[in-house]
């Protein structure tokens, strides 16, 4: 039965993801054809870059000392952003509980499953700023057209990452729970819970943080907080003013993440 | 001991009959042919084939974590198969489960994987905040020592070692106080010596607490050496079925197929080559 060693090939290769060489060039032959036409079609006027490099100086300039002199302005506007992040993702994380259940392929009936993926693949589709827009046009400028955007968003991310949680748990202990007599809902809280929760905790406190940044940005399409106060200094040119607001923005973003990421290595 | 369950316990039902099981896939598998068992006295029964004759379907069958396409199940006289959600879920608190992964709740103390086996008897707002009543919770901790683990309460229970684990998990089952013990594969994930020990605890607690007792099993040593009595599945239908000391190798060829079945066997005998295994002093 032995074979001499020369019989077995000595050369290998990891088999490429193209399947083939000339694939792999025709890949590549595409991609460079793209480059170019695209570049060519987007008019890319370099005249007009060289002419903005200046006016960014001179912005830079007339941001230089940040002004916080009306740092009462600056700090009510921050609080509103905080309280919108906070309460959205309160709100938020509620909705999500519901939804993620729904959404888990092992625990609903396939009609509610679809329903409630096709939710969240269009609840997704829009991005925060969109949604903004539309619940400032239905419920006027302010914080509540915030706190009901954000706490539309992460109602659907936090609901689809529950959901994909409870997918992927061990299906052992749910039998287990289920085989002893237990109703869905000691099932959900005895076996789903404690190989969910950890996990789930993590991503609220992500998302948390996350809502901090969405309420400066929405703010600028009128759904209050910071982003507001920005935008208007930035429309009437006072640019110590916003250099002052972005200043504080990314201090408490900062501050958010640091958080985030000391709460998330507490929860293991 | 402890007294029958609401169900109508006339003297002549059996504890179990299982007749005229039929479970087919969606996928249009066959899993069992129809098999008929009786057990009308409490011992420990085996049932024994090869991977893919229907074992784990048809322990699963009996408390419908797999729902039989057709047949009887009478636990105490009443059919299982017939009952709704609300019945069935009555049903199966007296029925424990013992599983080959344990299939404990991991991030949860032993106590609580224990108590959970009462959840059949409490309201879901009771077992949110915890609260069985005392004589659930003193029969944890007496339940806990009978399976040697006196003092692991608060232990979490990924903290165990495998046979740890397969202890807790009889506690669970046995805190249902079941009629009938269901167990899949329980000693396929230990080692040998572990393996006996749990097989012999399980002995025990059949005689001890006066349950009938359902095992599947791959190792044909320890179910030789410790089940009453042994059922044979085959492609789905019952082969074999005799007090476990008529288990001869030509019932042997019977259930598995052709083999040398004279070469000492080891007792972590799997579906590998005999070779590996070491050998066991014959029963």
């Amino acid at each position: 039965m032995t074979m001499s060693a020369s019989a077995y090939p000595s050369a290998w290769r990891p088999p490429t993801i193209f399947g083939s060489p000339g694939r792999r060039f025709a890949f590549w032959a595409l991609f460079a054809a793209y480059l170019v036409w695209s570049l060519s079609t987007l008019n890319v006027d370099t005249a007009r870059i060289m002419a903005g490099l200046p006016r960014a100086w001179n912005i830079l300039v007339r941001m230089m000392p940040p002004d916080f002199g009306r740092w009462q302005l600056l700090l009510t506007g921050m609080v509103e952003s905080v309280q919108i992040a906070i309460a959205a993702t309160i709100v938020g994380a509620a909705l999500s509980i519901p939804l993620g259940i729904a959404a888990a392929a092992n625990l609903s009936p396939r009609p509610v499953y679809f329903a409630a993926r096709g939710f969240i693949v269009v609840g997704r589709t829009f991005h925060e700023v969109i949604i903004a827009i539309f619940f400032v046009k239905l419920f006027g400028f302010g914080p509540v057209a915030g706190l009901l955007t954000l706490a539309f968003s992460s109602a659907i991310f936090l609901g689809k990452m529950l959901a994909e949680d409870i997918e992927n748990m061990k299906p052992g202990p749910v039998e287990a729970i289920r085989a002893t007599g237990a109703s869905f809902g000691q099932t959900f809280v005895y076996a789903v819970v404690p190989q969910v929760l950890v996990k789930t905790l993590g991503v609220l406190i992500y998302r948390l943080d996350s809502n901090l940044r969405h309420s400066t940005v929405i703010g600028i399409v009128g759904a209050g907080g910071i982003g507001q106060t920005l935008s208007a200094s930035f429309s009437r040119y006072d640019f110590d003013f916003a250099s002052a607001i972005l200043l504080t923005i990314a201090a408490m973003v900062a501050l958010g993440e640091w958080f985030s990421d000391w709460a998330r290595r507490r929860l293991r | 001991m402890m007294p029958g369950s609401e169900g109508a316990a006339q003297a002549a039902a059996p504890l179990l009959a299982v007749e005229g099981l039929v479970k087919t896939y969606a996928t249009g598998k066959k899993a069992l042919g129809g098999v008929d068992v009786i057990i009308d006295r409490p011992q420990l029964v085996a049932v024994i084939g090869s991977s893919g004759a229907g074992k784990s379907t048809f322990i699963r069958c009996i408390n419908r974590l797999v729902e039989p396409t057709s047949g009887r199940i009478l636990l105490n006289g009443e059919d299982i198969v017939a009952l709704d959600r609300k019945g069935l879920r009555a049903a199966r608190r007296r029925i424990g489960m013992i599983f080959q992964e344990y299939n404990l709740v991991e991030r949860l103390s032993v106590m609580q994987n224990v108590l959970s086996g009462r959840l059949g008897y409490v309201g879901l707002l009771a077992s949110l905040r915890y609260r069985f009543p005392p004589e659930d919770i003193q029969a944890a901790f007496a339940l806990l020592d009978r399976v040697g683990l006196d003092g692991y309460h608060n232990q979490r229970a990924d903290a165990l070692s495998g046979g740890q684990r397969q202890r807790v998990g009889i506690a669970r089952a046995l805190m249902q106080r079941p009629d009938l013990l269901l167990l899949d594969e329980p000693t396929a994930s230990l080692d040998p010596k572990t393996s006996r020990q749990i097989m012999r605890l399980v002995r025990e607690l059949v005689a001890e607490r006066q349950t009938p007792a359902i095992i599947n099993i791959h190792d044909v040593a320890l179910a030789r050496a410790y089940a009453d009595r042994i059922i044979g599945l085959k492609d789905g239908l019952l082969v074999f079925d005799s007090p476990a000391d008529a288990l001869t190798d030509e019932a042997l060829t019977r259930i598995y197929g052709e083999e040398d079945w004279s070469t000492p066997q080891g007792e972590e005998e799997d579906e590998q080559p005999s070779r590996a295994a070491a050998p066991m002093p014959s029963a």
